[in-house]
């Protein structure tokens, strides 16, 4: 890396804390319960829209992993969610009428959140549908986890984003308010992922899982990307670059050894596709609020007109943790 | 006689006084050494609620920084107060605020009693060990270290540059050998002022102010002038990561340190409740003067290093992804490409999957899609026989394979009308690859097929291109895969003798209790087949020394061993 690339790293990132700031006169602060954040809280930060279904659980799975508050972005809810946030004990509030597509897919909000609120504190940025696992999570708190990684001076944490599915048609079990998402969607793909590495940003870029193989098998590389650092010790000079999946400055994007060691890393089980799926996927379409003119949506909706069945023979079901680490899919590193 | 416990502490003060309460209870005189970054208000509330214990002393307070005097200076008040204190203790055990008693405070009393003169310090020359990382092992007595590794890390690493520039060498002082070990020591009263009194002392500390890391070696060096009887290892189990850090114990570990027998355990996470409690509320008594174990958590230990600096071979994942030829292993296990043979026999693929316990699978890296074995859409993993998707990173394809396969064989087939100019490189550079290669084989295909001849020309000079270049990357120095290459005319030599070499390489001894062999294909009229297009100006030289007047299957294999070819 030239010095004239990383300075160009640089004026972007820099273009992006500005693009964050403008942004945020989107925002609308509803509840602001901040002020009782000590200085060692684990934050999460979070867009949602329409998400009430979800949101219990959510909101359940991090407490009991030891996360201190929620800073959520409510854009433009019809179903009350937006009401069931606010008047949770350990949530701030913002809400936004502004474009999705347009904030960067939330990342400006959530970016201009973190420069305000994540300050010198572990941020974990997630999905109303992602729930994060890490190496003895059925044991050890999270905070037992950034203790860790504080003691080893890491300072970002990847996992994997993914995707969960039921067996049989998606839309075949109904998913209830407050119910664990994992034991309907509790099947994976466990070994047909590609990598290959960015080369400006220095993250590797990885493909493949249930996505790739029944609704992008004729053009791969439009497959999303699974590669994920949603636990972050912020500092305010740092932006999001491009969803979760990569961050600057880049070098909190190595989150991988290059000399044939592991280093610690986590996943994020994806449980978009529950019986929730089909109705946002086809909301999506008309609101083309998502990812390369929703293109995904597009080629979901047409797999779930044909056969929505993600499941197949060789589907792994989920038991722990330790079950994607003997798969190889996170690792303990030197975690012990 | 009794033991004190020193303890160096810096934060989590609830925890420190938890355990200062413990040892106090079990009849062990406590001096707590607070750090100077301890705030005052706090250092006040510390002293406020531990006024009700008798034996508890709060020493002078040092800044303890790592690698640094502070943490001796700090060790070496806290132990004279604990020696005017306190009368009656014999042994001084040096702690931290971190440091748990696995075993009732009394069983390490009686320890002590039954060996009333030893010392118990790990204390080992330079030449001796390969724990020290950074490679500062003997220069850290003869440079000077003035400035924190820590925070001037710069400073730090200029200033010792300058030093072997100019081959600054500090002598030590007569009489001294430099000697290392774990911080973590027990002492007896008499080793212990006998250091702390030495009439050098002086000038030892100047020596030693300078010294890297001194907390490591300053007890332990003297202590070799001193003890009467050093056993070398410390009671305390602390265990150390690749990169020189302490290891953390958690509420998951708590029958690992039970079954340790170790008496102090560090560091331990100050959270994790269930080992506080467990240990400090009701401490469960091991059998009496059992010897410390810690060999099975060492192993623990030993496996975390190895998979963060060697890592699971053949794995690519999002925490792993090595740089070329730091692979440790392209693939995660051996596996077989045979390369000609379902050309020039008959159903040789069930054949051979009626042979062996290996997986057989059809051309993987066919142009239409994968032939997984069995004629499966997908295989294990998920991994999809769509050829887009498999070509979209066929080196992941593969690795994929081999990786989720992992403990079963793998064998497949490949040929210069597959999808191979990009992965064929990768075979060969895989050390885990069989590669067996009957060259020109592939032109039987064209010899039974139906094209017109222009296109077979056409197309059989392309698939010879391939093939070349595959077998001269076979001879290339970056091969790394076992590899046997007949052209099609040696191997017709004697078919069912080669073929036995192959089942050999699958299973051993398979080859030689070989009885149901393949059939022959039928090439009837090959040799004209060969000359015609010779004529054409298509020269398939790697069928090798073909007998142009091969228009029959040969017959002397057969007449030589007659149950082989049929």
């Amino acid at each position: 890396m030239g010095v004239l690339r990383s300075y160009q790293l640089r004026l972007r990132r820099k273009r992006w804390r500005i693009r964050a700031y403008r942004k945020s006169r989107e925002l609308r602060c509803v509840v602001n319960r901040a002020q009782g954040v000590h200085p060692n809280a684990l934050l999460v930060f979070s867009t949602q829209r329409n998400e009430m279904v979800r949101l219990p659980y959510f909101l359940e799975y991090y407490r009991k992993m030891g996360v201190d508050h929620f800073f959520l972005v409510d854009n433009d809810s019809t179903d009350g969610s937006a009401q069931y946030l606010a008047a949770q004990p350990d949530v701030t509030l913002y809400a936004t009428r502004g474009s999705y597509k347009r904030s960067r897919f939330g990342v400006d909000w959530l970016n201009y959140l973190q420069i305000k609120f994540g300050h010198g504190h572990w941020c974990l940025t997630v999905d109303p549908d992602e729930f994060f696992v890490y190496p003895f999570c059925d044991t050890r708190p999270l905070r037992a986890l950034t203790d860790w990684l504080d003691a080893s001076s890491i300072k970002s944490f990847s996992a994997m984003l993914l995707d969960m599915y039921p067996k049989g048609p998606i839309n075949s079990v109904t998913y209830e308010a407050g119910e664990n998402p994992i034991s309907l969607a509790n099947w994976f793909d466990s070994g047909n992922y590609t990598i290959k590495k960015n080369p400006l940003f220095g993250n590797l870029w990885i493909q493949g899982g249930p996505r790739a193989r029944v609704f992008f098998p004729d053009k791969p590389a439009a497959a999303p990307a699974l590669n994920k650092i949603p636990l972050v010790k912020w500092d305010k000079s740092y932006v999001y670059a491009s969803s979760t999946h990569n961050l600057l400055p880049r070098g909190l994007n190595l989150v991988y050894d290059s000399w044939g060691g592991e280093k610690a890393s986590g996943i994020l089980l994806h449980t978009k596709f529950l019986s929730t799926f089909e109705e946002k996927a086809r909301e999506e379409l008309t609101r083309k609020q998502h990812y390369a003119g929703s293109l995904e949506y597009q080629a979901y909706a047409d797999g779930l007109d044909k056969n929505p069945d993600l499941w197949c023979k060789w589907s792994e079901k989920y038991i722990n943790w330790r079950q994607l680490e003997i798969l190889g899919l996170m690792s303990k590193g030197n975690w012990a | 006689m009794t033991v004190g416990i020193v303890m160096l502490a810096h934060s989590d003060l609830d925890r420190v006084e938890q355990i200062a309460r413990h040892w106090v209870a079990g009849g062990c005189p406590v001096v707590i050494h607070l750090d100077k970054k301890v705030p005052k208000d706090a250092v006040a509330a510390f002293r406020d609620s531990l006024s009700d214990v008798a034996d508890i002393r709060l020493s002078k307070r040092h800044k303890c920084e790592w690698g640094m005097w502070g943490l001796v200076a700090a060790t070496q008040d806290a132990s004279e107060l604990m020696l005017s204190e306190f009368p009656q203790v014999r042994h001084v055990f040096l702690s931290s605020g971190a440091c748990v008693p696995l075993r009732p405070v009394q069983e390490l009393v009686d320890y002590l009693d039954a060996n009333p003169d030893t010392d118990f310090i790990e204390s080992a020359t330079t030449s001796e060990v390969s724990w020290a990382v950074d490679g500062l092992e003997k220069e850290r007595f003869t440079l000077r270290f003035p400035f924190s590794w820590r925070t001037q890390r710069r400073l730090f690493d200029r200033y010792v540059e300058f030093q072997r520039k100019l081959g600054i060498k500090r002598k030590v002082p007569a009489g001294l050998t430099p000697h290392i070990g774990s911080q973590w020591w027990c002492l007896t009263r008499q080793t212990l002022s006998a250091i702390l009194q030495d009439p050098l002392r002086a000038s030892y500390d100047r020596y030693f102010r300078r010294v890297w890391i001194p907390d490591e070696s300053y007890f332990q060096t003297l202590a070799r002038i001193s003890s009467r009887k050093i056993q070398s290892r410390s009671l305390t189990l602390s265990k150390f990561d690749f990169q020189g850090k302490p290891h953390i114990f958690y509420d998951d570990h708590l029958q690992l340190l039970r079954r340790s027998d170790c008496f102090v355990a560090r560091k331990i996470w100050p959270r994790a409740d269930r080992l506080f409690d467990a240990f400090l509320r009701t401490p469960e008594s091991a059998l009496k003067q059992a010897e410390p174990q810690p060999s099975k958590i060492d192993r623990l230990f030993s496996r975390a290093t190895d998979r963060r600096t060697r890592g699971r071979p053949g794995l690519s994942m999002q925490s792993r992804f090595p740089n070329e030829s730091w692979e440790n292993g392209l693939t995660a296990h051996a596996y077989t490409v045979l390369e000609g043979f379902d050309d020039l026999f008959e159903d040789f693929q069930p054949w051979l999957q009626r042979q062996v316990t290996s997986t057989v699978h059809g051309h993987l890296f066919a142009k239409d899609r994968a032939e997984f074995a069995g004629g499966e859409t997908t295989y294990r993993g998920g991994l999809s026989d769509n050829a887009v998707l498999r070509d979209y990173n066929p080196h992941a394809f593969l690795k994929n394979l081999m990786w989720n396969t992992r403990g079963q064989h793998q064998c497949f087939f490949m040929g210069p009308g597959d999808v191979m100019d990009d992965i064929h490189w990768e075979l060969v550079k895989d050390a885990n690859a069989n590669l067996f290669v009957i060259s020109g084989a592939w032109l039987i295909q064209h010899f039974r097929s139906n094209q017109n001849f222009a296109d077979i020309r056409a197309d059989a000079a392309l698939r010879q291109k391939l093939e070349r270049e595959h077998l001269t990357a076979l001879k290339s120095p970056f091969v790394k895969a076992t590899h046997k290459v007949w052209t099609m005319a040696e191997f017709l030599e004697a078919p069912v003798e080669n073929l036995r070499i192959v089942l050999d390489a699958l299973e051993p001894g398979l080859g030689q209790g070989l009885t149901d062999t393949p059939k022959l294909t039928d090439l009837t009229g090959f040799g004209t087949f060969v000359r015609t297009l010779k004529n054409q100006g298509m020269h398939p030289y790697l069928l090798g020394d073909f007998d142009e007047g091969y228009d029959q299957p040969r017959q002397n294999a057969e007449t030589r061993k007659p149950y082989l070819v049929r």
